[in-house]
């Protein structure tokens, strides 16, 4: 199908400190010029009506292929983790990465270790070359050091980044909450928050000696934050992430048993929470992402310790990112690192920035219509947000997946 | 020995006012006054209870009351059907392990369909925190909760708290150290709840790796020396220690449990000379507490316990039938 160029003309571009006025021409798929002078014949003129104009945003680590979820959310990539399958076999990653073209990109992350076992190495390599963009340790972290160590320097040597979740599985065993008052109130079974800090300290030690590049797909806690600053400083290959839940919940939302608030890693400390928005604004946290894992009623109206952990985060990204811009805790700009830029930097895409030569994965934003989160109203294939009826504001209100206009 | 502290009628709200909740699914929901309230209407029953052979009242007649146990009990569910029997109901017993539970059955779609068998009361016991609450959710009638993981088990901290008032004379105001296994223990919670409410002095003795975290939140002291902490206490109960938490995980042996946090004579003594000895059985005699211990004629208060079970059990379900019922007042 032959594109016509498309000129999207008085939008606020998301490109530098601020949204800046001007107007952004795409051409075979990719982006063609910024401020054009020249318009081709034929080109197809979109009014942004002074909407931002930003990269569509790249969800890294999600769950499931929720393609109506990603849409609404202005999600154009997702990095999807490899527990469904699991995904440690060249042909599972090759299927997955052919999920949701052409309007919906799925970049699978390879399992390091074969049936996400946490025993013997996955194969990394072919698996790459099936499509693989980045190594995964899935829902929970590689306990064996000797393992991880291998994971770590055998996929460097690929050039992939391994992205891992840091929760000591000693600590955790059989917890559904993070230690506090809200879980003894409830009898719920708790670990401390040290867990996670613990996880990244081991895994930093071994970032340290292998040279390995990592990310933290979710850092929760003071010193978790903490270390992944020191490691930093230290200019050691470390980015880590988080989802707006720990930005903006603490464990009392777990209050009356809800169990669309049983994530993993648990709700955390009313303090925790403080000092990831403070990581959020000063670079600490380098991605925001969704943890999309739509959950039907089968696996969530249970009680609370038999539930399974996991929010339909998709849709509510754009407008609680927007949360943090709103309360001036970052720019517009970074806040499409953290949604688009970063993940496409470390999946190595070509994607989300605007910028000439770049995909034309495109988003307009309407940062300022108010609406409300709504359970039972998602296009997700389940509601599980723990942001029921919550009000927020902005919402993706058009979108372009390498020109290619979705909605 | 035993002091009536029954308050007037009058002293409460009129009618459903003085009890406002649909279920009881927990302390943490009720008022000092909500409490009293209940462990008067108790004191009723438990001179019906002594009162011979006819221990019958037909308030209940025609309501069918469904205890479903989700978890394996014999007093409990024992307590609950002798109470509803003595008040006319129609009770009948669910046990998981004859349930279609075991056969893949939600719990959701289980009390969907005990709900559709019209019960008029469920007293409900589950082994997950929040459990009872959920299928309270869902159902028409009032739910009771039996206990549901270690969150709460309301009925045992009530007839806790009726056995301290009536061998007390009062249950404000004393010092009450709570032993052992807390951190499983919903009993243990239901009654710090319940005694830090009515204005006692609650103590946690547990050796640090059965104590809740943060426990001090809920507004008690917490001591691992079970000498120290059982310092000039008006109320000593003891919890159940279950066999699995003394097999290296929490604990290194029974043994060792018994020499460090065991209730003997001897310990007993840094207690007030007339401290009472609780325990909620079913006990682990030679573990948690020795026999000379339990069996005290005047100290232990164990079968008043259980006798009291029957009195606050019936209180509730009276008291939570009401409305259906039609009391007057009760709308």
């Amino acid at each position: 199908m032959e594109l016509k160029p498309l000129l999207i003309a008085n939008a606020q571009l998301i490109d530098g400190d601020k949204p800046r006025p001007g107007s952004l021409l795409v051409a075979d798929g990719r982006i063609a010029a910024l401020d054009p002078t020249e318009i081709p014949d034929g080109t197809e003129t979109v009014d942004a009506k002074g909407q931002w104009l930003a990269p569509g945003i790249i969800d890294l680590g999600v769950f499931a292929t929720d393609k109506p979820a990603f849409h609404f959310g202005g999600i154009t990539r997702a990095a999807l983790m490899p527990d469904a399958g699991p995904l440690d076999h060249p042909g599972l990653v090759e299927r997955a990465a052919k999920g949701g073209k052409p309007d919906l990109w799925v970049h699978p992350l390879a399992a390091a270790t074969k049936g996400l076992a946490g025993k013997e190495l996955a194969e990394i390599g072919l698996m790459k070359s099936a499509g693989a963009r980045a190594v995964a340790t899935g829902r929970s972290r590689i306990a064996d050091s000797g393992v991880m160590r291998r994971v770590l320097a055998y996929a460097a040597s690929l050039g992939l980044v391994t992205i891992i979740h840091a929760e000591d599985e000693g600590l955790t065993a059989g917890a559904v909450a993070t230690d506090g008052e809200m879980a003894t109130r409830l009898g719920l079974a708790s670990a401390p928050a040290i867990a996670e800090a613990i996880a990244i300290a081991r895994d930093l030690a071994l970032v340290e000696e292998t040279g390995a590049p990592v990310h933290f797909r979710q850092v929760t806690t003071a010193r978790g934050l903490d270390l992944i600053r020191a490691a930093k400083a230290k200019g050691l290959p470390v980015l880590c992430g988080i989802t707006p839940a720990h930005l903006f919940l603490s464990d009392t939302a777990i209050g009356d048993f809800r169990t669309f608030a049983r994530l993993s890693p648990p709700l955390r400390s009313e303090d925790d929470r403080q000092a990831c928005l403070a990581a959020a604004a000063d670079g600490t946290i380098d991605v925001l992402s969704s943890g999309h894992d739509p959950r039907g009623p089968e696996d969530k109206r249970l009680p609370f310790a038999e539930a399974l952990p996991g929010m339909a985060g998709a849709e509510t990204l754009l407008a609680l990112g927007l949360n943090l811009v709103r309360d001036g805790l970052v720019t517009p700009s970074r806040l499409f690192d953290m949604l688009a830029a970063t993940p496409a930097c470390l999946l190595g895409l070509d994607a989300g920035r605007l910028k000439v030569g770049m995909e034309a994965d495109l988003i307009l934003i309407d940062d300022g219509t108010p609406w409300q989160v709504d359970a039972k109203k998602m296009a997700a294939y389940a509601g599980n947000t723990p942001f029921d009826g919550m009000p927020v504001q902005g919402r993706a209100t058009a979108m372009w997946k390498g020109g290619l206009r979705i909605r | 020995m035993t002091t009536s502290t029954t308050r007037p009628a009058s002293d409460y709200p009129p009618g459903g006012d003085a009890f406002r909740h649909r279920h009881l699914i927990g302390i943490a929901q009720l008022t000092p006054w909500e409490i009293s309230y209940v462990l008067d209407a108790a004191e009723e029953w438990v001179d019906l209870n002594r009162s011979g052979a006819a221990k019958h009242d037909d308030r209940l007649a025609g309501l069918t009351i469904i205890n479903a146990f989700f978890e394996n009990s014999t007093r409990t569910l024992l307590s609950f059907e002798i109470a509803g029997k003595r008040l006319g109901a129609d009770v009948v017993n669910m046990h998981a392990a004859q349930s279609s539970v075991k056969k893949g059955e939600t719990l959701i779609d289980t009390a969907m369909t005990l709900n559709a068998m019209r019960a008029d009361a469920m007293v409900i016991r589950h082994g997950s925190s929040g459990a009872v609450q959920l299928i309270a959710d869902k159902v028409d009638c009032p739910v009771l909760n039996a206990g549901d993981g270690r969150h709460e088990h309301p009925t045992q901290a009530l007839l806790d708290a009726l056995t301290i008032r009536r061998r007390k004379g009062k249950v404000e105001g004393l010092t009450v150290a709570i032993c052992g296994d807390v951190l499983h223990s919903r009993v243990a919670r239901s009654n710090i709840l319940a005694l830090t409410l009515l204005g006692n002095e609650v103590r946690v003795v547990a050796p640090p790796t059965l104590t809740p975290p943060a426990i001090d939140r809920m507004h008690v002291t917490t001591f691992t020396d079970m000498d120290e902490g059982l310092k000039d206490a008006d109320v000593v109960m003891m919890l159940r220690l279950q066999n699995e938490r003394m097999d290296g995980a929490y604990l290194p042996s029974a043994r060792e449990y018994h020499a460090l946090y065991g209730l003997t004579p001897k310990r007993l003594e840094k207690a007030q000379p007339d401290a009472i000895v609780m325990h909620p059985g079913p006990m682990n005699r030679g573990v948690e507490i020795d026999s000379s211990v339990a069996d005290h004629p005047t100290r232990s208060t164990i079968t008043e316990q259980v006798e009291m079970g029957v009195a606050v059990r019936m209180a509730c379900l009276d008291i939570l039938t009401r409305r259906q019922r039609g009391v007057a007042g009760w709308n």
